[in-house]
């Protein structure tokens, strides 16, 4: 392994490129600066901070912290899909039908791939467990979120067709099928795509560290491989599960278009 | 034949409002814009939230599947929607001589939506509703954007269903001659309550 180690000057010369990217935003005045400069310290302090965490946690394989620190990155990753719905839903589904979603197919997806692929010995071994948890709510996350905002956006916009077609006699499901069929796509076509142009267009992010970290190439390609297919499949059946229940929930149980059960955007955003 | 009872219905402000209509019964709603006339007719399709119940024939609203309710009790919006590309796909089974009632050609099955007019859309809307054979029917203006000729016909098929199948109509309409020409009564909704208008 000829792992080059990088130092902290190493990483002063990357903050110094952003900060100059920031003063570049001011002197065009794209009003970017701002968010770019603490974006940019965000990343610093929580990949430090998870760092020493994933340190303390890598030396002490105990099945109660990993619990815990997956847990954690649920309930960040449910946050995220809340945050960015523009309509959501309003009390506790705005938050519970994402996480909800994300949890039975994340966490499904992760259970399989450790114990029949993986196989390490204990099956929660954190440096197997927690980047693949990570990947896989990551990637979730981006499916989800997306399908969920697109449902009740156009759910918002055809209120009128929806109702329309319950008042010709159509079932719920009916009324707001294509909807939610479009929804889900939306939902899961990055993922596909990204499996379309892996290592074409661009080298995926995960192998690109593995290479860069000294690992073989080969091996490097087979670990990205699995990891693409998985976090495929739980995008996949977490965006379905959400959009379907969130479909659903659109309804009350006499079948009437229910969008005061869903949050108004804030003005302006 | 079938009847229709609103049994102290009351959505938001409105009601409660008790109305009886036997079968061939055609009831002339009127009121100021604002007064609640197409929440009425929802609630009593059972889009919107209310209290009270609706009765088709003795059987009630809340007891039968929401789906099977408004395939009998339809109602008729003031705005028609359309969402496949052609006409032909929004009908199941239609009678041609329907068409021809509201002067339509058989290809009309073949037109873009797009390209149809708002009163084309208004008059092939009333008849997708009519092709699934409701009994009772809720009408919501359903002759605002038509030409005298055309809402002349309208009326006529509307009249002619009613009488055929024994359907209960309850007719939103601003214009009150019209009111005169196809309702057997008339009621006026002002306040949240319906009062029977003297004629």
């Amino acid at each position: 392994m000829n792992l080059i180690t990088l130092t902290p000057l190493d990483l002063a010369v990357a903050a110094v490129l952003v900060v100059t990217l920031a003063a570049t935003s001011y002197r065009l005045r794209l009003g970017v600066e701002r968010d770019l400069i603490i974006a940019t310290a965000r990343t610093f302090i929580q990949l430090l901070l998870i760092g020493m965490v994933l340190k303390v946690l890598f030396e002490n394989t105990n099945l109660l912290w990993v619990s815990l620190m997956a847990a954690v990155m649920l309930a960040a990753a449910g946050r995220e899909v809340m945050v960015r719905q523009q309509r959501r839903f309003l009390g506790w589904w705005g938050y519970g039908l994402g996480t909800m979603s994300m949890f039975i197919s994340s966490f499904t997806v992760t259970l399989l791939v450790l114990f029949t692929i993986i196989g390490a010995e204990p099956w929660y071994t954190p440096q197997y467990a927690i980047p693949l948890l990570g990947m896989m709510l990551g990637n979730t996350m981006n499916g989800v979120a997306l399908g969920l905002d697109r449902l009740t956006q156009s759910a918002w916009q055809q209120r009128a067709v929806i109702e329309s077609r319950l008042m010709l006699g159509d079932d719920s499901n009916t009324a707001i099928g294509e909807i939610a069929r479009e929804a889900t796509r939306i939902g899961m076509i990055p993922i596909i795509n990204a499996m379309a142009a892996a290592g074409i267009v661009s080298l995926p992010g995960m192998m690109t560290g593995q290479i860069l970290a000294g690992a073989p190439p080969l091996e490097a390609v087979k670990y990205q491989i699995l990891i693409m297919c998985t976090i495929t499949i739980g995008t996949g059946f977490a965006t379905i599960a959400a959009v379907r229940i969130g479909a659903r929930h659109l309804f009350d149980e006499r079948q009437r278009l229910r969008l005061d059960r869903l949050r108004k955007p804030a003005p302006g955003a | 034949m079938s009847q229709l009872r609103l049994a102290s219905l009351a959505v938001h402000n409105l009601g409660p409002i008790d109305l009886e209509l036997a079968a061939h019964d055609c009831v002339a709603l009127s009121g100021r814009s604002g007064s609640g006339k197409s929440l009425l007719l929802r609630a009593i399709a059972d889009l919107e939230p209310h209290t009270g119940e609706v009765f088709l024939d003795g059987v009630a609203c809340a007891s039968v599947a929401p789906w099977q309710w408004r395939s009998q009790v339809c109602l008729l919006p003031a705005e028609s929607q359309w969402w496949y590309p052609s006409v032909g796909e929004h009908f199941r089974q239609l009678d041609a001589g329907w068409l021809e009632q509201l002067g339509f050609e058989a290809e009309v099955l073949d037109w873009e939506v797009s390209r149809c007019s708002t009163g084309e859309r208004q008059r092939l809307a009333l008849l997708r509703l009519l092709s699934r054979r409701p009994l009772a029917l809720l009408l919501d203006e359903p002759t605002a954007n038509l030409d005298p000729e055309s809402a002349a016909r309208v009326e006529a098929l509307i009249e002619s269903y009613r009488r055929a199948e024994g359907a209960p109509v309850i007719w939103v309409s601003h214009d009150r001659a019209q009111g005169q020409r196809v309702a057997t009564r008339h009621y006026v909704l002002s306040t949240g309550q319906l009062r029977e208008a003297s004629s």
